[in-house]
């Protein structure tokens, strides 16, 4: 999947938690128009979410991509951070490394990543300790 | 059941102005953490939270949320009313907790049969 290839494409700040989330509306506002169901809608938004999320309370900036090829809907985060050393642990239910301040706003119950592989159909990470974290989750109609 | 005749039995204090009268509301979910609300969350809820950053709207957005009653007596900023506003989502404030509200809208929406 080429950089061109984003229909809709946004920046994450890490740490702005005030502005973060929009993307899901966009998204939202964009798949009704197109005629998608709403429960696949809502997979794909909440999967969206979580990544963006993550960005945002774990690493230092990122990038989210949109794109639909065929009948599958791809969304990718890609971001410059500190990488999940372990991602197998990072995948359990209630894993989770963030901070006091993160987890009064309500993130930290560690379902993020599971909420990810539950509502995509493929969920791929590359990620590289140092460096940062590629997410890839596809839907398929 | 409606969610005007709802507000109003229970005393909510309406922030973001829109017309409430079409939104029909047979289940809430009380929850602060934004990802569980995520996954356990059925769409269409109402949802009772303690949380007033404008990231719940994302939440909201992603669970068709058509309301949210902000407990314990938080009111959120201008900003996230604006929005939530033009988004057509209903944000409400009650002084009373989320336990008291959770019982007292399930006690309610369980009188209406649903
Ligand atoms: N993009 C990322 N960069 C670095 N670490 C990450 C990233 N995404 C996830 N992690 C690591 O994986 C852990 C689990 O992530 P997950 O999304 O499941 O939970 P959380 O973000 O901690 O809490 P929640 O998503 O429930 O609010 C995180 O606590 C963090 O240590
Ligand atoms: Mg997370």
């Amino acid at each position: 999947m080429k950089e061109e290839d984003c229909l809709l494409k946004f920046e994450i700040q890490g740490g702005e938690f005030l502005d973060s989330g929009e993307s899901s509306v966009v998204i939202k506002d964009y798949l009704k128009k197109i005629g998608i169901p709403h429960p696949f809608i809502r997979r794909v938004l909440i999967a969206t979410y979580e990544a963006e999320m993550n960005v945002v309370a774990h690493a230092e900036r990122g990038t989210l991509c949109f794109m639909i090829a065929e009948k599958t809907v791809v969304i990718r985060v890609q971001d410059k951070g500190p990488g999940i050393p372990d991602v197998d642990l990072a995948m359990q239910k209630g894993y989770s490394t963030a901070t006091q301040e993160v987890r009064q706003m309500g993130f930290g119950a560690g379902m993020g990543l599971p909420n990810m592989k539950q509502n995509s159909d493929t969920l791929i990470i590359n990620t590289e300790v140092g460096t940062g974290t590629e997410v890839i989750m596809e839907f398929t109609l | 059941m409606k969610l005007d005749i709802i507000a109003n039995e229970l005393n909510w204090k309406l922030l973001t102005k829109i017309s409430l009268t079409k939104i029909d509301i047979d289940t809430g979910y009380s929850g602060d953490l934004l990802s569980d609300v995520l996954a356990n969350c059925e769409p269409g809820s109402l949802w009772i939270t303690i949380q007033k950053h404008k990231n719940i709207l994302g939440v909201a957005a992603a669970k068709d949320i058509s309301a949210v009653i902000l407990a314990g007596g938080i009111i959120p900023d201008d900003a996230l009313i604006e929005t939530a506003e033009k988004r057509d989502l209903a944000v409400f404030t009650t002084e009373e907790t989320a336990f008291i509200t959770s019982g007292k809208l399930y006690r309610l929406l369980k009188k209406d049969g649903v």
